[in-house]
């Protein structure tokens, strides 16, 4: 038994050295890997991931929500639609070449032919090189969402992907030069990749932010799908950096004198919708309220969510410009009761509801608790909950008359909450695209129109927060909590720093302590 | 034999036929590729746009026809995710399934001969007792339940062995990647391997087990006693030789199961093969790879089955293979 000993601790002592051998690599697991090298192909948190390692941005957030320039020096409004970018001169492409201005305007417009991408682009009518290092950025109205749109603005170069073999074409469902090849200006160079298995990233030696302290010259990213897979492999010692974290396991990362945990305030909310058309008694707006008040959202959070989240009462997160802190979360049952009493519900009724059950945190969980929450104001729930994949069909044909959405705003702004999940539907404009709901209030409407073309940041928040305002009032739909986001690293990694709400680690920054 | 032969030919491609169309029919009830595909603000008119693009709005029958006329050239559709033709897709996950497969079988064969003819031999003892017990529990834990176990205990606490992946496995030719190349390789494949044989090494201990008491309860071996045979020669020659021959055949059919708890293994260790391939593809609805790993798997068990078949008639004689057939 002792020599058994000895070789299990030789053997854990040889294990742990290989791992302290590899000082400046970072070995990330994420539970799924981008789609495609082409940053413009799909619009999606791992897409943009990527992004931020091999490419940068004119201006990037920083963690408490404010921009900060990266390509772009600094910018000037010049008139009312016009916003004048000086870029960082010296800037290189990591094929060697000089980023210009035409490379930012080529991207530009290779951003208006991307369909998923487009949507965000739509109130801007062009970009201009004034010389090799300043663009003008035109939108058709006064926009006060340019900055924020200008994160999305990571540019690619021209030559590179024009002088490909298919022209640098953006190709939704195929193979595609720009699918498979890179040429940004970010940190990091993609040297290998295996679709669904790894991807290996190497500092980038010409990389213009010199000031950057980043210290990892090598980048492993796996996809690990299985929640507990990730985990152990973190306690274990195999990766270095994993998210997102499972609410089960975060208490057990944190204990971990190897491992920390990462913890901030999401800005995706979940919510149900109550649909209007489906069932009448939800065009009474006590009915709605009824229900609000009877969701017991600080239970979720703190019995489901094991505290992993923010209690919600509105769509807009802190920190965005429609938040209102004013509002807050509903739950009294004698009032509930009260409310459905005074509709003439005192004795319920019965609807359906539907779920998903691997989209979001704990989603068919949080549904289940909804439905027993409802009982107690007697609406009977039949609940469904579905794989993701089966429940957008259903839920673009408003199967049910409760149905879960949770969403996060591309432009990181209160006025997109309401344009897709409770904006009157209008298959022109595609609002209300996500409003299974069928809640319509023009006056709201006109306020996030109003909103939309206001640039004095002040009078838009008031603006913002006069329509949440109206949503909780009229209970348009019911809110639950903003999903936290968790990342777990390896003690020495010192992640803190680099990650934010929007969920996008900037990993050329990262310092890792050497040993 | 040869009319054997053409009308076997005949009836897998009836059979592949089957499958063909039952995999079809299945992917308009996997979801929605085209969410997969876009972004959440992308308007109903462009997936439209997008779905025709696919064909994804023409009648069933079209598209089967469409997908059968490329199948039958070796085309079985192009991966929404990988971007290349599914067939190279699923070619290229497959060594590191069969290695999986490979690795479980030893462990399987190298541990239930042993343990099913010594608790046969010796039922009572504390060992056998030992042995069956566990056998019932390894049966009643599910496959990933298992590995999830297998790595707290083995990864995370004591750290012996790696957590997830393939790590650096050797290239021998083609797609073919080895892990038994190396220690390294040998300790990536370790766990899945006993995780995948977890489900069917209680089986076949009891399996060999039930055999061999039979077998050493029949009359050509009390008849081996009695002629003064050496004790150990009338075990393991005269007795373990006919247990095995049932062995094998459940052992054979068994095979096909496992590449089936592939699935589940693969995806608990982030093994990079086919059976995990399979699940992220149904969770990405990418049903182009979803309807060629179908088609796949059953061209491999209808091939298996002809191949036992023939062999079959080859070992035992007294089989005729052209009655068989007709």
């Amino acid at each position: 038994m002792k020599k058994f000993t000895t070789i299990a601790s030789a053997l854990a002592l040889s294990v742990g050295m290989t791992f302290g051998a590899a000082a400046q690599d970072l070995r990330i697991a994420y539970d799924a890997d981008p789609v495609s090298l082409d940053p413009h192909e799909q619009l999606s948190g791992g897409t943009l991931q990527l992004s931020h390692m091999t490419f940068d941005p004119l201006v990037r957030w920083t963690q408490d929500l404010q921009f900060e320039g990266r390509l772009a020096e600094s910018w000037e409004q010049v008139d009312d639609v016009t916003t004048r970018f000086t870029l960082r001169q010296g800037v290189k492409f990591h094929s060697g070449n000089e980023m210009t201005a035409d490379d930012v305007v080529y991207t530009f417009e290779r951003l208006k032919e991307s369909d998923d991408f487009r949507g965000i682009f739509a109130p801007f009518v062009s970009l201009t090189a004034v010389d090799d290092y300043t663009v003008e950025l035109v939108t058709a109205e006064p926009y006060p969402l340019v900055l924020h749109t200008a994160t999305y603005i990571f540019p690619m170069e021209r030559a590179f992907y024009e002088g490909s073999e298919d022209g640098g074409e953006i190709v939704k469902h195929g193979d595609s030069f720009a699918s498979r090849n890179i040429s940004g200006t970010g940190p990091y160079v993609v040297t290998e990749r295996e679709q669904g298995v790894s991807m290996t990233f190497e500092r980038f030696a010409d990389y213009w932010d010199t000031e950057s302290e980043g210290n990892v010259q090598n980048i492993t990213l796996t996809p690990i799908a299985e929640d507990p897979t990730r985990v152990a492999a973190l306690l274990a010692g195999d990766v270095d950096f994993i998210a997102p974290v499972p609410p089960t396991d975060l208490q057990r990362i944190e204990d971990d004198p190897e491992t920390d945990l990462i913890t901030m305030s999401g800005t995706r909310i979940i919510t149900f919708q109550l649909n209007q058309d489906r069932v009448e008694a939800f065009q009474d707006a006590r009915v709605r309220r009824a229900i609000d008040f009877a969701v017991n959202n600080e239970g979720i959070v703190a019995r489901i969510m094991r505290g992993f989240g923010t209690v919600g009462a509105q769509a807009s997160p802190a920190g965005y410009l429609g938040h209102d802190p004013e509002l807050t979360p509903r739950f009294d049952l004698d009032e509930a009761n009260r409310l459905m009493a005074e509709a003439g519900y005192a004795d319920g009724f019965t609807v359906s509801m539907m779920a998903p059950n691997n989209r979001y945190v704990n989603d068919a969980r949080i549904a289940e608790a909804v439905a027993s929450m409802l009982s107690q104001i007697n609406i009977t729930v039949d609940l469904q909950t579905l794989p993701k994949a089966q429940y957008w069909p259903e839920f673009d044909e408003r199967s049910a008359d409760m149905m879960m959405i949770g969403w996060h705003a591309d432009t990181e702004d209160s006025a997109n909450f309401h344009q897709f999940l409770t904006a009157c539907a209008d298959e022109e404009t595609g609002n209300g695209q996500y409003n299974s709901g069928n809640y319509c209030n023009e006056e709201a409407d006109a306020l996030m129109a109003q909103a939309n073309a206001e640039t004095d940041p002040e009078v838009r928040a008031d603006l913002l927060q006069q329509l949440e305002g109206i949503l909780y009032e009229d209970a348009a739909f019911i809110p639950l909590h903003w999903q936290d986001l968790a990342w777990g690293a390896r003690a020495g990694v010192n992640a803190a720093p680099i990650v934010n709400a929007l969920n996008f680690p900037y990993f050329g920054d990262l310092v890792v302590d050497t040993e | 034999m040869f009319a054997y032969l053409v009308k076997r030919l005949f009836q897998a491609a009836a059979v592949m036929f089957a499958i063909s169309i039952v995999a079809f029919a299945i992917q308009d009830n996997l979801g929605d590729p085209l969410r997969e595909l876009v972004g959440q603000s992308v308007s109903e008119e462009v997936r439209q746009q997008l779905r025709d693009e696919l064909g994804l709005n023409d009648s069933f029958i079209e598209q089967y026809l469409r997908f059968a006329g490329r199948a039958i050239q070796g085309d079985l559709g192009t991966s929404y995710f990988f971007k290349e033709p599914a067939l190279d897709v699923i070619l290229r996950k497959l060594p590191a399934t069969l290695e999986l497969v490979f690795g479980a079988t030893v462990i399987i064969i190298g541990l239930s001969i042993p343990l099913g003819v010594y608790t046969a031999i010796k039922p009572n003892s504390i060992f056998s007792k030992v042995v069956m017990g566990v056998s019932i529990i390894g049966i009643s834990i599910p496959v990933f339940l298992t590995a999830i176990l297998l790595i707290f205990f083995f990864a995370v606490e004591l750290r012996w062995l790696p957590s997830f992946g393939r790590g650096d496995p050797v290239h021998v030719f083609g797609y073919w990647e080895t892990n038994f190349a190396n220690w390294a390789g040998l300790r990536q494949i370790l766990l899945p391997s006993i995780a995948l044989s977890s489900i069917m090494l209680p089986l076949f201990i009891r399996l060999i087990r039930a055999e061999m008491l039979e077998t050493l309860d029949s009359e050509y071996v009390k008849y081996a006693y009695a002629k003064g045979l050496q004790t150990r020669r009338i075990w393991f020659v005269h007795a373990l030789k006919n247990t095995l021959l049932p062995v094998i055949t459940v052992g054979g059919v068994q095979i096909g199961t496992m590449v089936a708890y592939t699935i589940l293994t693969e995806t608990v260790f982030q093994w990079p093969g086919m059976g995990f391939m399979f699940l992220e593809a149904v969770n990405r609805v990418d049903t182009p790879l979803i309807v060629a790993y179908l088609i796949v798997v059953g061209f491999i068990f209808v091939l298996t089955n002809t191949v036992v078949d023939l062999i079959y008639g080859l070992v035992n004689p007294t089989v005729n293979l052209s009655r068989m057939g007709a």
